[in-house]
């Protein structure tokens, strides 16, 4: 393995050499600007093997023939992609042997955010892999993970320790030239995390990822991929939380996850990157790609997401149920307040025969904000007897705030039968004012009400996380009635 | 503890309260009686702060506060229950959690300590006896699902658990049965101490069988057009409405 390392190593510092570009280890940021140089400088940062440096430069030409996607229900002002750094690092980055080492002050930003690593590691039982900035500074429980055979590192670590397996799957669910953002994504991700389940395991954890934006007009982009073996089975947790910033941050993050037959991945998000102020000023773009593939027989993926942060979300956690028999589900809070703007939902495209999918949608919509779900269930020629049900429900906090249903329904053959259900309604004066009776203030009664009709996707979330989840929501809608 | 004087209350330019004078003192009970579309429930729900109603003239004090500088809220955290006509749902709320919330609130307004989750289960279990209240009905979703005796036991089982100073019971025995009406009645009269009132607000002198009023209110057009003892509600059952009506107009 060592052998191997210094090989790339090589091979990355001789590729430099022969394009002629520098490094400048000092430096923790790429320049301003994204060019070719841009991409050999990233690449050369993380000490990456060829084919990696390779696949970037190739989607980035073809980002460049790529325009922006119009077509969601959002409004932006034009992003300069010229104008923003696609790599920084905390400084340094030396091998942590333990948390002592960690930077002080970068583990206690972790503390403000209510991350305690220590105490996630001895109370909770989850592995925590803390990804700030795009690299990694922390990661704990791998050698219980080590012992089944479970790989759960950064995407960084995975490209110089199993690149062999990133070769086989990474762009093999979201090729670079899926849509503009992944292809960007392609060219510039920084770091992410990558997790391996081998045939039978069944993950002793429930694995999670915190990341977090931090140095000021830096995007990020996230690359994460999970693969699950014949017959495995994982839950993994993602989680974030950002700081106030005056400037707009660009997020655009791929996640890609490969489950094969009988496996089940289980993948659940909590996002609450800063949406903006109330005049809709700074906030997070979070442009990003999910999307699964039920590989084998018999498979199952899901994905439940709470989204109550972003400026602007565009967000399509989607599925592919390629494997007769296999399952998907799609669990969504999606909260919208102030001016955010939410375009999400998801695809389902069933391939297989007897497949299965479930999409449960909750809306909420507050002061002036747009929340629209957007789905498309498709079911080939092949698809006999699959089968969805869908349900999008809205729910207006207000008169200015817009909720929106955008349903696609692809049917492909005979024997599939496809139901979509949908409603919309507008809180109650009714409900607040029993709560307020009560003595419950306005703001409690709200994040009461809400918690309340978001309870079916909450409860999907692990344990610790829906606990999270729900303060989320009652944070998230403060000011939200008039 | 509660003086409404000269009270005119409209919902949309039409006037529904016309100059009401009551006054509630500690340990009493009131009931106020009167056919449909009185003015009762609006009375009530001026009272609890619902705030869609205009208030034209007049004022209530409620211990010695302007009550109308109150939010709903905090009239609720001050002593003030209403027990509503029609409680609504609250789907995937559970009683246990709305009621711990409603609770804390309360108790951090007078500078308490919030109930732990083992406190607040033990209060909920004594509580429960007063009103012979299923255990799994506070697990359940607030109101949802609720046959209508449920829903108005679970409106008395919530007044024991907030111990007011004033509740405001709206038509709390309409839709139910005998053996419920006892229930309530019964479960009324327990909450009943020396430094409460009750104002029952009732349509049939039936409920009156089982709480007993100290004073008894014909609420007719927004008026109070006649008060006396329980005896009046015996009167009234007897006589019917119409015979108050008449007296109240060849009074004028």
């Amino acid at each position: 393995m060592a052998d191997k390392n210094d090989k790339l190593l090589k091979e990355v510092g001789s590729s430099d050499y022969k394009y002629g570009f520098y490094t400048d280890i000092e430096m923790d940021q790429a320049p301003r600007g994204l060019t070719e140089d841009t991409i050999r400088f990233i690449s050369a940062k993380k000490n990456e093997p060829e084919f990696m440096l390779e696949f970037r430069l190739r989607a980035f030409r073809h980002w460049k023939t790529l325009k922006e996607p119009e077509w969601a229900h959002v409004e932006y002002p034009p992003i300069d992609y010229q104008d923003l750094i696609y790599y920084s690092a905390p400084r340094k980055k030396p091998k942590y042997e333990s948390l002592d080492e960690v930077d002080p002050e970068l583990l206690e930003t972790f503390e403000k955010l209510g991350i305690p690593l220590e105490e996630q590691k001895m109370l909770a039982g989850v592995a925590v892999d803390a990804v700030m900035d795009s690299v990694s500074v922390g990661s704990t429980f791998k050698e219980t993970l080590a012992e089944h055979g479970i790989i759960f590192c950064s995407f960084s670590e995975a490209l110089q320790k199993h690149p062999d397996l990133i070769k086989k799957y990474m762009g093999t669910v979201i090729p670079y030239t899926d849509n503009f953002f992944s292809a960007l994504n392609s060219a510039v991700f920084s770091d992410g995390s990558f997790v391996y389940i081998p045939r039978g395991v069944r993950c002793p954890l429930e694995l999670s990822t915190y990341f977090r934006i931090n140095a000021a007009n830096t995007g990020q982009f996230e690359r994460t991929l999970i693969v699950a073996e014949e017959g495995s089975y994982v839950s993994y947790m993602e989680g974030c939380t950002a700081p106030i910033r005056d400037e707009n941050q660009l997020h655009a993050a791929i996640v890609e996850i490969i489950a094969h037959k009988d496996a089940e991945v289980k993948y659940s998000t909590v996002q609450n990157w800063w949406p903006g102020d109330k005049q809709g000023k700074g906030g997070v773009y979070n442009f990003v790609s999910k999307r699964g593939i039920c590989e084998g027989e018999n498979s199952r993926i899901s994905w439940t997401q709470v989204e109550t942060g972003s400026a602007i979300t565009w967000k399509y956690p989607s599925l592919i149920l390629k494997g007769d028999n296999s399952s998907g589900e799609f669990y969504s809070v999606a909260v919208t307040n102030n001016r955010q703007q939410a375009d999400t939902g998801t695809k389902m495209i069933h391939l297989g025969k007897n497949t299965r999918s479930t999409i449960i949608s909750k809306g909420i919509s507050g002061g002036e904000s747009n929340n629209s779900y957007r789905g498309l269930v498709k079911t080939s020629k092949n698809a006999v007897n699959s089968r969805n049900f869908s349900q999008c429900d809205s729910l207006l906090l207000g008169d200015m705030c817009g909720a929106h249903t955008f349903p696609y329904l692809d049917v492909g053959n005979k024997s599939s039968i496809v139901e979509h259900e949908a409603t919309t309604s507008k809180i109650s004066e009714d409900q607040l004012f029993y709560c307020l009776q009560r003595g419950i203030d306005m703001e409690g009664a709200i994040g009461l009400i809400v918690n309340g009709y978001a309870k079916e996707v909450l409860s999907k979330l692990p344990m610790e996380f829906a606990v999270e989840a729900q303060k989320l929501l009652s944070i998230s809608l403060e000011g939200s009635v008039g | 503890m509660l003086s409404i004087r000269n009270l005119s209350v409209s919902i949309g330019g039409k006037p529904i309260i016309k100059k009401l004078s009551l006054e509630v003192r500690e340990g009493e009970v009131h009931a106020i009686m009167g056919p449909n579309g009185s003015g009762k429930s609006t009375l009530a729900s001026v009272i609890a702060g619902r705030d869609r109603f205009d208030v034209d003239e007049g004022e209530i004090e409620y211990m010695g506060q302007n009550l109308f500088k109150m939010p709903a809220e905090m009239r609720a955290r001050e002593g003030i229950f209403l027990g509503f006509q029609y409680p609504v749902e609250i789907p995937g709320v559970s009683m246990a959690n709305f009621m711990r919330t409603a609770i804390n609130e309360k108790r951090k307004y007078l500078g308490l300590d919030p109930l732990s989750g083992a406190e607040f289960l033990k209060l909920m279990e004594e509580k429960k006896k007063i009103v012979d209240i299923q255990s799994k009905l506070t697990k359940r979703s607030v109101n949802e699902g609720f046959s209508g005796g449920e829903k108005k036991k679970n409106e008395i089982f919530q007044m024991a658990l907030l111990e007011p100073r004033l509740a405001i019971l709206d038509e709390t025995d309409s839709g139910l049965d005998i053996d419920a009406l006892k229930v309530v009645a019964n479960g009324v009269n327990k909450l009943r101490r020396k430094d409460n009132a009750t104002v029952v607000i009732t349509h049939y002198q039936r409920l009156l069988d089982y709480i007993i009023p100290d004073f008894v209110h014909v609420l007719f057009d927004g008026k109070i057009i006649k008060s006396g003892g329980k005896e009046l509600a015996y009167e009234l059952e007897e006589k019917g409405y119409e015979w108050v009506k008449k007296e109240a107009a060849s009074n004028q």
